[in-house]
């Protein structure tokens, strides 16, 4: 079986801060990881290939720096990795970032494609179903369990709803979306970090992938950011201490009677 | 697009890194320097600098071709033989972009045996409602609803469509803008039309820790996935008139690539999705034991809420996946959402800070979550939440 996984370098969010005098975001000191979501389909990839045989190819479209989770996706057990860094790439929207790690993928044989669900930064989940459509295969998001039926030709998926999940059957090749649950990704061991390093690492520019500029990046991404803007910050309210029960359960009620939220 | 820097009317006063959100910009000498590869074209420099040394060249639009896209749609999202909420709020929000456009609202039933829901869209503020009824949609699939919903837009051509940004919505939204090569903002929380007549969307990134507006300027239709639970429905009006059209679209068997086998509800009876939901009662490690979580389903109830759980109650396997609120669960934006014993980590508060109001009870007073939380009682959850049980009754039989 062979799985491509499209993945990306994300900053750790969670420590990403906003500087209150500037309102602007502190990315100095963030670290950049290997998308959280995107683990899961490294892994669930690597499984397959455990059980079935085959070649894990992961993707990634960004700047230099972003070898790092490639070496990260070949430290866990992937095969070879590409990085996709170009100028000409940078500031894409999600359709322009789909539309170029599409063109790379329709150079390659695979049965599947799996990607996180949606990228901590971005939060689009927009890229994932993006790519199947332009490659034309069908796709199937939010998968919390996988297993590829004895002659290899379908897979079944639980797609996770608000409710539960839905199994699904789908024809190879086919997208998926990974979300957690579906696997627990492996820490890298020393022998797999000093193996990746001699794995083949590919690096694509606009020329090699053989596109025009003008379909991508930000030339060709039909949205643009117009502004962008600190929230609003949240502040805490009443915070009662030392109060009994009742009396604390009383005021809450009160307060939230005088809000309308009752 | 590109970005022009004129060095020689800088004055070197400095502001531009300030407002740069991207580290694009530095100090260099008395001058600055832009990093391309950080710079997205966002334009805050632009609109920041004295001397207008910045200037931000995109693409002229083609006036007479955008004219021709009119109306707000609304793709309304159907579940088990009833529309959606969502789908009432976002018409109600439609109608105030297309009263500021003077153009129609126009809402899409897809579903099978739905369109006796017609109605209710109208009466929420919808002109016309477009009613593709078929078997073929009694589920949904991605497949035979892209096929549905591009063949809707394509020859129609509107101005805006609008999904809900649900499990679903955000399926087959993507789908849609990828198949017609359209711009797509995803999870927008607020939406505006601007005096070029654009649609201004606006939605969080980075976790919420900023926010984005977001422009489609050469395609159209501009489409946006809109959070359930962000915009209010308006009171319908019962003699509020429009019209229905019924529309066939054909779906081949062939044509439907994944198969639903089976359905499987996680939620006990009674239970709800934390998706919609107006109220969510969320537990964290605090609960403790699982038997306890008969406690704020107890006050759920009361409220008509949905429970959920943090990451720790999830992972432990004492709610579904589909009720865990974070990072790594779902983002909601109840009215009212209760934090019992949740000490309010960042990546719980990532999932949970735009709610309307929202109410924390934790024994450690120094608990971020009271940085947040609009009415925080310092205490036992299982001292203070029987008595907000008990207050709450007593409301309610009062009224």
């Amino acid at each position: 079986m062979k799985v491509i996984v499209p993945v990306k370098q994300v900053p750790e969010v969670a420590e990403v801060r906003i500087n209150p005098e500037t309102g602007t975001l502190i990315r100095e000191g963030v670290p950049s990881i290997l998308n959280p979501f995107d683990e899961y389909a490294v892994e669930a990839a690597i499984q397959l290939k455990e059980k079935l045989g085959g070649e894990v190819t992961v993707v990634t479209m960004g700047p230099p720096q972003a070898k790092e989770v490639l070496l990260k996706a070949l430290a866990m057990g992937a095969d070879k990795a590409i990085l996709l860094t170009d100028r000409a790439f940078a500031g894409a929207d999600t359709w322009a970032t789909a539309r170029t790690l599409s063109e790379q993928i329709k150079k390659m044989e695979y049965d599947l494609v799996i990607c996180g669900k949606q990228a901590i930064d971005g939060d689009t989940a927009q890229v994932g179903p993006e790519i199947a459509e332009l490659l034309g295969i069908p796709q199937v998001c939010y998968v919390r369990h996988l297993e590829v039926e004895e002659d290899g030709k379908f897979v079944v998926v639980h797609r996770g709803t608000d409710e539960g999940y839905e199994v699904v059957r789908v024809k190879l090749p086919a997208l998926l979306t990974a979300t957690k649950g579906l696997n627990e990704p492996r820490l890298p061991n020393i022998m797999g970090i000093m193996k990746a390093k001699k794995k083949p690492l590919e690096e694509v520019t606009v020329t090699t992938l053989g596109i025009s500029p003008d379909s991508i990046g930000l030339k060709g991404s039909p949205t643009t950011v117009r502004k962008v803007f600190a929230p609003e910050r949240r502040k805490g309210g009443i915070k009662i201490e030392g109060t009994d029960p009742k009396a604390a359960a009383k005021k809450l009620v009160e307060f939230l009677a005088s809000k309308g939220a009752i | 697009m590109v970005l022009i820097y004129d060095k020689e009317k800088c004055t070197g006063c400095m502001l531009c890194p300030k407002v740069c959100n991207f580290g694009a910009i530095t100090k260099d000498g008395n001058k600055v320097r832009f990093d391309f590869d950080k710079c997205v074209l966002c334009g805050s420099c632009q609109e920041v600098c004295p001397v207008n040394a910045i200037k931000i060249e995109r693409k002229a639009v083609d006036k007479d071709k955008i004219a021709q896209y009119k109306d707000v749609w609304v793709v309304c999202e159907t579940a088990e033989g009833r529309v959606r909420s969502v789908a009432y709020e976002l018409v109600t929000k439609a109608r105030v972009l297309a009263d500021n456009l003077r153009e129609k609202v126009v809402a899409v039933l897809i579903g099978s045996d739905t369109s006796s829901y017609a109605e209710s869209l109208i009466q929420q503020g919808a002109d016309k409602v477009l009613v593709v009824d078929d078997k073929a949609f009694a589920d949904y699939t991605t497949d035979a609803y892209t096929i549905a919903v591009t063949s809707l837009i394509a020859p129609r051509k509107p101005a805006i469509v609008l999904f809900g940004a649900t499990g679903n919505g955000r399926d087959l939204a993507p789908r849609v803008a990828a198949r017609l090569g359209l711009g797509l903002t995803a999870d927008c929380t607020g939406l505006e039309i601007d005096d070029k007549r654009q649609l201004v969307q606006i939605r969080p990134a980075f976790g919420g820790n900023i926010m984005a507006e977001i422009l489609c300027p050469y395609t159209r239709p501009q489409m946006s996935t809109v959070r359930p639970n962000v915009f209010k429905p308006r009171e319908r009006d019962v003699s509020r008139k429009g019209t229905i059209e019924k529309v066939e679209v054909k779906i081949n068997p062939v044509q439907i690539r994944t198969r639903v086998v089976n359905r499987v509800k996680e939620l006990a009876e009674g239970m709800k999705p934390i998706d919609t939901a107006d109220v969510i009662v969320c537990s964290g490690r605090g609960i403790k034991d699982p038997a306890n979580l008969a406690l704020p389903t107890e006050l759920a109830k009361l409220l008509d809420a949905a429970v959920g759980g943090s990451r720790p109650v999830v992972d432990a396997g004492w709610l579904p996946p589909s009720q865990q609120v974070g990072q790594s669960g779902r983002t909601v934006c109840p009215k009212l959402y209760f934090a019992l014993g949740i000490s309010g980590a960042i990546q719980h508060r990532i999932g949970m800070s735009s709610s309307d109001v929202i109410v924390a009870v934790n024994k450690d007073p120094e608990a971020p979550i009271f940085e947040i939380a609009d009415f925080g009682i310092v205490g036992d959850l299982f001292e203070v939440v029987p008595a907000v049980i008990e207050e709450l009754k007593n409301l309610q039989s009062e009224r």
